[in-house]
This record gives C-alpha cells, structure tokens and sequence, in this order.
C-alpha cells in the first residue's frame, strides 16, 4: 500500500491519539487538579486559590472507611469476575468455532446495556414482589417471598455482572493462543488435568490473568449507579460521595479533591498488583 | 473509567469555566424574557400561561428553558457582571435564591407597582436585609407521606408512621438533608417545631432521633423513578414523594396514595426574581404581578400541578382541583439558610448520622 515500505505508517499518526489524550484528559485533570485545591465559599461557588482544606476534610474515619469500602468492593468484584472468567474463557476456547462466535456475540450484547439498565432489572429480580423470592416460595424453598436487595449481595451480582465481559475478553486471546501440547505434556509425564491446569497453565497465563484483574477493578471503581440502586447506604462508594459533593452541594473542591485521591489510590493499587505479578 | 470519572469531574469544572464567557448577547429591547426550568414546566408555562399574559399587557414573552439545579444561577451571575441578562424573569429554586440574594444579583422592584403581591403569604414575598423588595414565590408543590393502598389499605394519619417499628424495611426516603427536608419534619414531629434546628446541638439531637428510622428505611433514593415504580408495585409501600406526582399516579389506576399528615406536609417551592443587569424590570414587574393573581395561580393548578401560592380563599378552585394540589393542614415550610449556611456541616454529619 504504501510506497515506501521501511515506514507503513507515518509517524506524526501518533500525535492524534496523543493530542486526544491532551485535551480530553490531561486539559481536565489538571482543571479538576487546579480546582481540587480552590477555596470553598460557603453558601456560593469556589474561587480561585491554593489550599488544602478539601484534602483535609477528607481524612477522617469516615471517608476513610467509605475509600476502604470502594476498593474492598472493586477488588472483591475482580477477584469474583477472575474467577468466574478463566475457567470460562478455558472451556470457551475448546469450543468448535461456530458456539465460541455464538457466546462471544451474547458477551459483547451484554456490554450494550447500561449501567442503570442492569441496576433496574437485578432490583426487580431481586424484589420481593416480583423477583426470584415468588419462585424459591413456589418451590417450598422459603415460606414467603422476600427482596435480596438492596444488600451486599445484589451489589456484588450487579457489579460482576457488568464487569465480567471484559475479564472474558482480556483472557480470551491469550487463553485461545494457548498451546494445548503444553498441557499435554505435562499429562504425559503424570501430572492430573487440574495439576496440569494449576502448574502449567496459570503460570503462562499470570500475567493476563492480573490485567483482567485490574481492569474490572478500576472499571468497578467508577461505578456509582449500582451502589445507589442495588446496596445500602454502607456500601455507597466514593463515587457515589463524589456525585453529591458535585451535583447536589455544590462543592467542586472537595468533589474534585475526593476524585483526585480515588485516583492516586486506584493508580497505587494498580501499580502494587502489576509489582506482584511480575515478582515470582 | 478512571478516565471517565476524572472527565466527568473535570468537565464540571470546565462547564463552569465556559459560562465566563456569556453567550447571549443582544439587545436588550423586544420581548420579556422569562426562563423557567427546561422540559415540563418550561412547556407548561409557554401553552398556558405566556399565551393569555401577552393577550392581557401586551407584552411579548421569549420563554427562555433554563437548566435545572444551580447552574443557571451561575450563568446569570456571569453574564450579570457583563452586563448581560440571558433571561429578565427567572424561576428560581429557594436555595439558589438565598445564594443569589447574598450575591446582590437581584434587581430591586416595586413592590406598590404591584398589587398582587399582596394576596401572597409572607413567605412568599422575598427582599433584601435592607427591605429592598425583589421577588416572590412563583410556584410551589408539596412533598407528603405516599402509601401503597394495597399494603395499606388505611392511609396513615402522620408522619410518625415513619418511626413505627411495624414498618420494618418499608420506607423510601430521599437520600440527601437538602431534598428530603426530613430534619424539618422530625422537629416539628418530635420536638415541636423547627427553633431547634437553630443550633447545631438542636441539629445533632434532631439527625439522633431521625437516625432512629433507618431499620425502617429500604432505600435512600435521589432519583425520583427509583422510589415511585418501587412505591407502585408495593415493593416499598411507605414513604415520602411529590404529592402532585402520586395523585397523577393514582388518577393512572396505580394503586398509590398521597397523604397531608396531620403534623403537615412540606411545602417546597420556587420563585420570581429579576436580574439586575435585566433592561426590562418594569415589564418584569408586570408579569410577576400577573403571576401572583388568585385566577392565574388557579390555572397553574388545573394546568401545571402546582399548589397556588395565594391562600386558597382568593381562588375558585374546586374541593376536588384543590385537593390534588394542595391541603388546609399548615405546610412545613423547610428552612433554606440551614442548607446555605451550614451546607457542609449539616451534610457531613447527616452522612454520618442518619444515612451513614
């Protein structure tokens, strides 16, 4: 295609996505970075200034048990969806052909809905009224039908349930390049099938397997719809703490502040798990 | 996401940026420009009330669709210090009201060149510490104990059906100090009316005995279809909403109840009020006038919804178009400067207290 093969593409292609980047990211992290550190009029807006006040307000036991709740709620989310996913996406890649193309299609058609569509529909499932409690009574399970949210539970189902597509997707490529001889040879010198699974095809696959992992966890990390509608106010994330800092109060510095420290911590919990994957 | 959630912050900082620049800039002649809030009450102002205010002063009207919380207050404020005035009359949220009077941003207007303002209870009626006149009430709804009829077939008679212990895991609430008004309405339940909101001691003991209610409590919610398709279906039978939404609710066939209990309903509203960089504050003053008329505020209940802002003698709405806006009970009207003042504190500690 190109006239000079030694350089396919040209290189100034780079600077689209970087300047993207530029402008839709970095341009408003340092806005919110600049506004994060504004003084707070009460009973107005903000103005301009340095000070710390908002990063102040923020350590204390409370908001420090909400930051506790949001990370142990994603890493809980990505551990469940880890799980979940591998041996899944195993199973998935010795399908024939035709059914692996049929549940990646019903995978990717799951990432169209939204977040305030799978929150509404697990809350009716979950409900006493109409939910799964009539059918466990029908059954002579339970005595009487009964809601299963908004509790721990119903939050969690509805966070995997929006995360555990791109666990799949992350695991798929590698686990369906994945050389079966491998496995095979280990079974040929004695080892079990889940020894085998366990001693040789983890390992190979560590590294994926802790990307799937820190992707669903920072995607479950910005999730603030599904702790409103499916946990109590125990389990209301930062992200839902931000949004009526912003929206309702009025307060920009401390819902920018509150932001910027989410993403500190999400970035440091990242960067302990890709130390630990890379330290055996 | 963390891109996303950093873009959003960072896109509200930008939008409030943005508005620096002003973008209407006209002339100040032609028609009146009047902004109420974008959607169902701007839609219901331009076909029923904007039409008959021309026919009857003679004054044109530009229906301005304002966006709602306190993002057009900033806007005004911005375009005030240009010179500007994107809307002449605005529609204004009681808190966002308090904010712009702190700010000067209200123009003063004549309250003897409008009689009407007269037929307006006190509350209604807004002016500077100086006394220099500047609004009025504009429309007001009532939030009230809403039951499901099947789960209850008898209404309750007062709010304190919300501390019943009967009432485990049945109650939808709004979820922040500033909407539920529900520190309101525990004063005047349980401490006999609202002085003890003055303090934050007072404040403190309030969120304590409303902290009571939280077994009671299925959801907290901020979106109002949240609760109602929930209050619907009998999911959670109790708890409080817009009186004028469940009445239309209930005329659909939905088995929903909207109760004034007998401690009183809370009375929100919004309210008229003139940027002072508008050119047109006679005209202004017109229309606010007209607005307060008792026949004026009777179509905005029959057409809009909303309970009139005059006492309910002046008008000649009927028992039955009175009472799907509005009740005789005494309102509790909820006490704004608790949520400019003490905004923080009462939010911090609510968080901690009655949601936490």
């Amino acid at each position: 295609m190109s006239a000079r093969a030694d350089r396919p593409t040209p290189g100034w292609l780079a600077a689209i996505p970087a300047a993207w980047l530029a402008v839709f990211f970095l341009v408003p992290f340092a806005i919110m970075l600049g506004v994060s550190f504004a003084h707070r009029v009460p009973g107005g807006f903000y103005e301009p200034g340095f000070e710390l006040d908002s990063y102040a307000r923020f350590l204390s036991p409370f908001f420090g048990r909400i930051l506790l709740t949001s990370v142990a709620l994603s890493a809980g989310a990505a551990a469940i969806c880890v799980a979940l996913a591998f041996p899944f996406t195993v199973i998935l890649a010795r399908m024939g052909g035709r059914a692996q193309t049929l549940v990646l299609v019903a995978l990717l058609a799951v990432l169209s809905l939204s977040e305030v569509i799978i929150g509404f529909s697990l809350s009716t499932l979950l409900s006493k009224t109409a939910g799964v409690g009539n059918f466990f009574a029908w059954l002579g399970l339970i005595e009487e039908s009964r809601a299963y949210t908004p509790s721990l539970f119903a939050l969690m189902t509805g966070l995997c349930y929006l995360a555990l597509p791109y666990a799949v997707l992350v695991l798929y490529p590698p686990v369906s390049r994945l050389d079966p001889e491998l496995g095979e040879a280990a079974r040929i010198m004695g080892a079990t099938p889940l020894r085998a699974f366990w001693t040789v095809t983890v390992p190979m696959l560590r590294a994926p397997l802790f990307g799937a992992a820190i992707l669903v966890f920072v995607f479950t990390l910005g999730v603030y719809l599904l702790p409103q509608v499916l946990g109590q106010p125990a389990h209301w994330t930062l992200s839902v703490h931000i949004t009526d800092q912003a929206i309702f109060q009025s307060n920009l510095p401390f819902a920018a502040a509150m932001a910027v420290l989410l993403l500190l911590v999400s970035l440091a919990m990242v960067g302990i798990t890709l130390l630990l994957g890379r330290a055996r | 996401m963390m891109k996303r959630r950093a873009f959003l912050a960072g896109t509200g900082a930008a939008a409030l940026g943005t508005l620096a620049a002003p973008s209407v800039l006209r002339a100040q002649s032609g028609p009146l420009k009047v902004g109420t809030y974008g959607g169902y009450f701007e839609e219901s102002f331009r076909t029923h009330v904007y039409p008959d205010f021309t026919e009857a002063t003679g004054i044109e009207v530009e229906s301005i669709p304002e966006p709602t919380g306190e993002a057009w207050l900033v806007q005004l404020q911005q375009a005030a210090r240009a010179g500007q005035a994107p809307a002449d009359v605005s529609m204004m949220a009681q808190v966002a009201r308090i904010r712009g009077e702190r700010a000067g941003l209200w123009a003063e207007i004549d309250r003897g060149a409008m009689p009407n303002v007269d037929n307006l209870p006190e509350h209604f009626v807004y002016a500077y510490d100086d006394g220099r006149f500047y609004g009025t009430g504009a429309v007001s709804w009532f939030i009230t104990l809403v039951t499901n009829t099947e789960v209850y077939p008898q209404a309750p008679e007062s709010w304190t059906a919300f501390w019943d212990p009967a009432n485990e895991n049945s109650l939808g609430l709004l979820a922040l100090a500033s909407n539920s008004f529900l520190l309101e309405i525990t004063a005047t339940v349980h401490f006999g009316g609202k002085e003890i909101l003055e303090t934050e001691e007072g404040l403190l003991q309030v969120m304590e005995k409303l902290a009571e209610v939280k077994p009671n409590v299925r959801l907290w919610y901020r979106d109002e279809g949240q609760f109602q398709q929930a209050l619907e279906t009998g999911e959670i039978p109790m708890g409080q909403y817009y009186h004028d939404v469940t009445g239309l609710a209930a005329a659909d066939g939905k088995p929903v109840r909207s109760t004034f209990p007998k401690e009183g309903a809370v009375l929100d509203s919004g309210c008229w009020v003139v940027s002072r960089a508008s050119q047109a504050i006679e005209a202004s003053q017109v229309f606010i006038d007209y607005m307060a008329q008792p026949e004026v505020q009777a179509k905005l209940s029959r057409f809009v919804g909303t309970a009139p802002t005059v006492p309910r003698a002046m008008t000649d709405l009927t028992d039955e178009e009175f009472a799907a806006v509005s009740s005789d009970i005494a309102p509790i009207i909820p006490e704004y400067d608790l949520y400019i003042d003490r905004a923080d504190w009462v939010n911090q500690k609510w968080s901690e207290i009655v949601t936490g």
